[in-house]
């Protein structure tokens, strides 16, 4: 059986289409970086370790370096590029100000894939899905308390240890919403 | 005392949030590896797969033959390099395998895919030797080294420790152990090298661009001027990124080989072998006191490793050096030279191990004379430096404990072990002193009037993450005694000139100093009448002389530590449940950027005293868990509300005044965290990280 | 990394037959668990034919009460279903335990079950590995095993089964539907991992090209009070220490249901059998919960450094079985 290793597919960044010709192996996060020039992503670790590199597919958080570009082809992935803020005069989006705010970064690296998380752990919660702090996992409402920002932003490590910072941003991010 | 007029801006001391952090949060500051380049190719390092011994051969044919590789280098066909004094450097230049992960090969292609693809293929083989890897205080190959990092003395001692601990009421002889603990930070190693106009320009990750631009320049026989290394935004370093790391070294010999852009990243993985690590301690602490709990002996020997390519000895025993008065002092440092890669600094290198063992060591004695540990420390406060003799020249280490022990509630604590529940919880609480070195080194920097009314500061600062580069333009936006939002404070660019590397907390002071000589010379020549001409006014400032006169004096930061943990005997589990850390710490530049650099210290002390070891295999000579799932930093779920704050702590030695934040704050979290557990259980542990293994076991 | 080819399937029988043709062939669901491998160079497959998009992601309740999850269903979606979350919280939890929110979101249920271990040797291609290599030699029995199998471990391989949701799931009487080219095919869970045994390798029952189309839960109303609790080295995003999934009814003082499961213990997710059958029939109370755990512990065969997991899974299991005894409702 004829095998071919490449792909010409439609990538939705953001709400941009691109077509690129793409290696299969490559995967959404390379995609971004060194096809479409979107650097907002970041590289921790490549192997869904970190968190570095979440972006938003079909509006969902996932490490786009466990993610094949081809796998992800014809579905809606936003970047931080896509949160807000990435033009200049652009409007920042509240997680966005709250971390500027609360000085939810230092070295900012794992910062783009901890905004991106955090915007989804605001739906999450909206749509009512429990955690692994939950105490009742059968309660309808959830109250999004700090341990529960702890627990669900826990797949985007911060080695500068910004945490308490960023659960105080994701805090008044979710107040501002709510 | 001079009185400022209503009409100077005081910009030091604002809560400002970071300059760049709009490009942070959106995603728009580019790091090292994200800088497009026109024709750029990616190397792949190929790591060495035995521990010790050397490379018979390398069939590098299959490799060439797959789609998009450009080249392989090794050390048949690669570029000569010259020694610049760091033997970590001199990669591709002969056969010998120094230790698991040495890089044997770089294959370089033009997509990483295929870079990577092709590093697969090659196949190397070698002649192995028996390898040694194992670190233990009873190797045989243990010997004294002629100094410890920087350039320290090894030992110290005075009065006679032995006869004292013989006559004292209260003797605590006990041994700890650190574990090997990796940097780890979030952006791994990355340059990008290519050649233009003649010179070499480079765009790597590194807390230090200058030194970077040296090394290549000796290590290439090029002329400094034909180096050019840039590292704006820097994800991250503690160290791993002090000086230049084999991957930007591999970058610059593709680029010229093949004349065309090439960037090195190094894989997670590869980061367990290749930038550095905290080596692994073995502490003997001995401390005698009388029975009020004053000390009359301290003992401090302590054990690190280092390899068979550079000799780095981790500095552990300078802790006892600054801290307690005691009657006798003696510090102490060995070392093996093992087939591993080489130990490098990591945050507060020394004082972070060492004030686990002391500090640990502090709470047993409080423990066995039935003191509060509190107030022990409070009675062995020196009057001048143990050690020397110096004066201090600001020592707010009681301060710091009488305010924390208030903000914690510590006053009233019931000192018994193993007697407060919560549910399945035991609670305890902890504390533990801290100390760091605030040391300042010549640095160079220029000030420029431009035409438009702006200021522009140039420095070769790094900005990892600490907010130097927001800190750097308050302390100028005071010297020239202008507006914030006047000055621009331009870094990361070897062009501009030497100046310390981020690291050792001697960023702020050290180009601080700079910048304040720089900004006050320009504003006394425009308070002169000079006119600005179109392409600015510049002056310069090298602050060699001025720090070679600064007083002999004992200049250091501290901080009073506490904790509060929760242990489950059943599961081993322990989690902190708060801390609080007072420290003082000289001048605050900008508190919100100070609060988060001493906060994040905090955190990796946290990691430190329950989830960081890198497993070293006997076997292979590698570390096992090499990766992020593997090698446990703490997550968010692990840091519980973390207060930090302050004390007074005037201290003008230096015209910014600060001591510097970055590394204070890892040093005795462990040690505080590690006595609380005892609080809580009745169980020591002497041994980091207090894992459930051990934690059941105990 | 080798080069393979992709193909999207849209129907089951067009994913069989993918796979079918071409030996090398794996089948990719998110790919959390089978890209991760592929960059290490542990799995080389020639081609991947993509499942992911399959028409199996629905989450359905069944006639006796049951729940069938279909097998591309992503790990969030199971765990924040309410019929999961009521009716099966075991479940539930020990799918929210496991991973991070971001894998959860892409994990399927069919490759949460096929994930493979995390022996540090077998997903390092320099070292030997009878798991990856045959015959080659286990080196985590001398070397670095301290999250390694204490149960039903063997001389070729003492690695464990990583998964959270397969120890929720196997407590419960899960069963597996599969799809072989002859034919469908409902596996019990229990039954669908093989013993270790000499062939490390053969980690399943099923048969070359066989695609897992679905997990079925049947109708327990004991699950409804189940739950699952899991220990790791730090409190979040790490793979288990310990863990374990249990469910307990009592009547009048004695025992007269019990499901336990206990997690990274083993090559499988471990149901506790002997515990059971301990418990069956015995009076409630802290006595019968220990004798339970040193039944199911007698077999335990700790090696130098996971000898902690022998306590620990005891006052695992002592205690979860006291907090159902005294959870309200029983
Ligand atoms: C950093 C990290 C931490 C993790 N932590 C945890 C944890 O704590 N607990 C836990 O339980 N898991 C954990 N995981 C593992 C994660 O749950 C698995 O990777 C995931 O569930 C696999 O699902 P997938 O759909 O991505 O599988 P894939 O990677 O797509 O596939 C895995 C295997 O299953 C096969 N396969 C997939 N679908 C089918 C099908 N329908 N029929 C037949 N074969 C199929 C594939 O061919 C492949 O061999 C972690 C993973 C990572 C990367
Ligand atoms: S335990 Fe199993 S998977 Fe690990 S090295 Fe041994 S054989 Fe391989
Ligand atoms: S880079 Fe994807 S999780 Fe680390
Ligand atoms: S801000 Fe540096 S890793 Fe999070």
């Amino acid at each position: 059986m004829e095998r071919a290793t490449a792909a010409t597919i439609t990538l939705t960044v953001n709400g941009v289409a691109h077509s690129l010709d793409i290696d299969h192996r490559t995967t959404l996060l390379d995609a971004l970086r060194e096809r479409l020039d979107l650097t907002g992503t970041k590289k921790g670790c490549d192997h869904g370790q970190c968190g570095a590199c979440t972006v938003l597919v079909e509006g969902r958080r996932a490490d786009s370096c466990l993610l094949l570009a081809v796998a992800v082809a014809g579905k809606a992935v936003t970047t931080i590029e896509g949160i807000g803020g990435a033009a200049a005069g652009e409007a920042l989006h509240p997680v966005q100000q709250a971390f500027l705010d609360h000085d939810g970064y230092q070295c900012g690296y794992c910062t783009p894939g901890q905004i991106c998380s955090a915007v989804a752990v605001l739906d999450e919660h909206a749509a009512g899905w429990p955690s692994a702090v939950t105490g009742d996992v059968g309660a309808e409402e959830i109250v999004l308390d700090e341990p529960e920002i702890r627990e669900r932003m826990s797949g985007n490590l911060c080695r500068c240890g910004a945490y308490v910072s960023i659960v105080a941003a994701v805090a008044d991010a979710a107040g501002a919403q709510s | 005392m001079t009185t400022m007029p209503a009409s100077v801006p005081t910009a030091v001391g604002e809560a400002l949030t970071r300059i760049e952090g709009r490009l942070k949060v959106t995603g728009q500051a580019r790091y090292a590896a994200e800088f497009p380049a026109p024709g750029l190719a990616y190397g792949w390092i190929v790591p060495a797969r035995i521990a010790r011994g050397r490379v018979r051969a390398i069939d590098i044919d299959a490799a060439l033959a797959l789609p998009g590789v450009l080249a392989v280098l090794h050390h048949g066909n690669a570029p000569r390099l010259t020694d610049a004094g760091d033997a970590t450097l001199l990669v591709l230049q002969d056969d010998a395998v120094p230790h698991w992960g040495w890089p044997v090969a770089l294959v370089v292609a033009t997509t990483s895919e295929q870079a990577r693809a092709a590093a697969e293929r090659i196949h190397v083989t070698y002649d192995e030797e028996p390898h040694d890897v194992v670190f233990s205080a009873e190797h045989a190959g243990t010997y004294i080294p002629d100094h410890v990092n920087p350039a320290q003395e090894t030992s110290t001692v005075l009065g006679d420790v032995d006869a004292a601990l013989a006559a004292a009421d209260v003797v605590v002889d006990a041994t700890y152990s650190t574990p090997n603990e990796h940097n780890s930070p979030m952006e791994p190693h990355s340059a990008t090298a290519r050649w233009a106009d003649g010179r070499l320009e480079v765009i790597d990750s590194n807390q230090g661009a200058f030194a970077v631009r040296q090394s290549l320049a000796t290590l290439f026989s090029l002329d400094p001027s034909a180096v050019h290394v840039r590292s704006e935004h820097v994800g991250g370093g503690f160290g791993a990124k002090g000086t230049a790391r084999p991957h930007v070294v591999l970058a610059a010999m593709a680029a010229t080989v093949l004349q065309r852009p090439v960037r090195v990243t190094l894989t997670r993985q590869q980061m367990f072998s290749l930038v550095g690590y905290r080596t692994p301690t073995v502490q003997r602490v001995r401390v005698g006191a009388d029975a009020s709990g004053r000390l009359t002996a301290l003992d401090h020997l302590a054990y690190s490793q280092t390899s068979r390519v550079l000799e780095f000895t981790e500095q552990t025993a300078i802790y006892a050096r600054v801290m307690y008065a005691a009657g006798a002092l003696r510090t102490d440092h060995r070392v093996v030279a093992l087939d591993v890669p080489t130990p490098r600094w990591m945050r507060a290198p020394g004082e972070a191990p060492g004030s686990f063992a002391v500090e640990s060591a502090l709470d047993e004695l409080a423990e066995q004379c039935g003191i509060d540990p509190v107030e022990l420390r409070a009675r062995n406060e020196p009057d001048v430096e143990p050690a020397t003799g110096r004066p201090f020249s600001s020592r707010n280490l009681r301060t710091c404990f009488t305010e924390g022990a208030r903000r914690f509630g510590w006053a009233g604590r019931d000192a018994r072990p193993g007697v407060r529940r919560d549910g399945r919880w035991l609670l305890g609480t902890g504390t533990a002193a801290a100390t760091y070195p605030a040391r300042v080194t010549p640095s160079t920097a220029t000030a420029t009037a431009e035409a438009d009314g702006l200021f522009t500061i140039r420095i070769t600062a790094s900005d990892i993450g600490t907010g130097a580069r927001t800190a750097l333009t308050q302390i100028a936006a005071d010297a020239l005694r202008v507006p914030l939002e006047r000055v621009r404070v331009l870094i990361g660019d070897s062009d501009f000139g030497q100046a310390q590397l981020a690291g050792g907390s001697l960023g702020t002071g050290s180009w601080g100093f700079a910048i304040t000589e720089a900004c006050r010379a320009l504003r006394t020549e425009l308070d002169g009448g000079a006119t600005v001409p179109p392409d600015g006014l510049t002056a310069r400032a090298d602050t060699a002389e001025r720090v070679q006169a600064l007083p002999a004096l004992s200049r250091h930061s501290y901080g009073a530590q506490f904790a509060e943990v929760a242990v489950d005997l059943s599961s081993g589990e322990v989690r902190v449940r708060r801390m609080v850390g007072i420290f003082a710490v000289g001048r605050v530049v900008n508190p919100l950027t100070a609060r988060s650099q001493l906060v994040g210290g905090m955190t990796m002390g946290l990691s430190m005293a329950l989830h960081e070891e890198a497993i070293l295999d006997p076997v292979f000579g590698d570390v096992v868990n090499h990766d992020l799932a593997g090698y446990h930093v703490a997550t968010n779920a692990d840091v519980p509300p973390i207060e930090v704050d302050w004390v007074d702590d005037a201290d003008d030695v230096i015209p910014t005044g600060t001591k510097g934040l970055g590394e204070i704050g890892i040093v005795g979290a462990a040690a505080a965290i590690a006595n609380a557990v005892w609080h809580a259980t009745g169980a020591r542990h002497r041994d980091l990280p207090i894992r459930p293994d051990r934690v059941l076991f105990s | 990394m080798r080069e393979f080819g992709y193909d999207r399937a849209t129907d089951v029988a067009g994913a069989i037959a993918l796979l079918g043709a071409d030996p090398h062939a794996h089948y990719l669901g998110g790919g959390t668990n089978l890209v991760d491998l592929m960059k290490l160079g542990v799995e080389a497959p020639t081609r991947l034919v993509d499942v992911s998009r399959l028409p199996l992601a629905g989450i359905e309740v069944l006639p006796d009460g049951g729940l069938r999850i279909g097998s591309t269903a992503s790990n969030s979606d199971i765990a924040a279903h309410p019929d999961v979350r009521r009716r099966f919280p075991a479940v539930a939890q020990a799918v929210l335990a496991g991973a991070s929110g971001q894998l959860r979101n892409v994990a399927t249920a069919g490759g949460n079950l096929l994930q493979r271990t995390r022996c540090p040797y077998f997903t390092d291609v320099t070292k030997p590995c009878n798991k990856r290599v045959p015959g080659t030699g286990c080196p985590a029995r001398d070397g670095e095993h301290h999250n390694h199998a204490i149960l039903g471990a063997s001389v070729q391989c003492i690695a464990t089964h990583p998964s959270d949701f397969a120890v929720g799931l196997v407590a419960l009487d899960a069963r597996v539907t599969v799809q072989e080219s002859d034919g469908p095919r409902e596996i019990p869970l229990e039954e669908f991992y093989r013993p270790v045994g000499s062939t490390p390798e053969r980690e399943t029952v099923l048969g070359p090209g066989a695609l897992i189309t679905g997990i079925v839960l049947p109708g327990l109303p004991i699950a409804a009070r189940s739950r699952y609790r899991k220990v790791r080295e730090r409190a979040s995003y790490a793979f288990a220490i310990g863990s374990i999934a249990a469910a307990l009814h009592v009547t009048d003082g004695t025992v007269t249901e019990v499901r336990i499961a206990l997690g990274a213990v083993a090559s499988r997710p471990w149901r506790a059998r002997a515990a059971e059958r301990v418990l069956l029939g015995a009076p409630v109370g802290a006595d019968a919960f220990a004798d339970a755990a040193d039944a199911e512990l007698a077999a335990a065969q700790p090696l130098r450094d996971n000898a902690y997991k022998v306590p620990l899974m005891r006052n695992l299991i002592v205690t979860m079985l006291s907090e159902l005894a005294e959870a309200p409702g029983r």
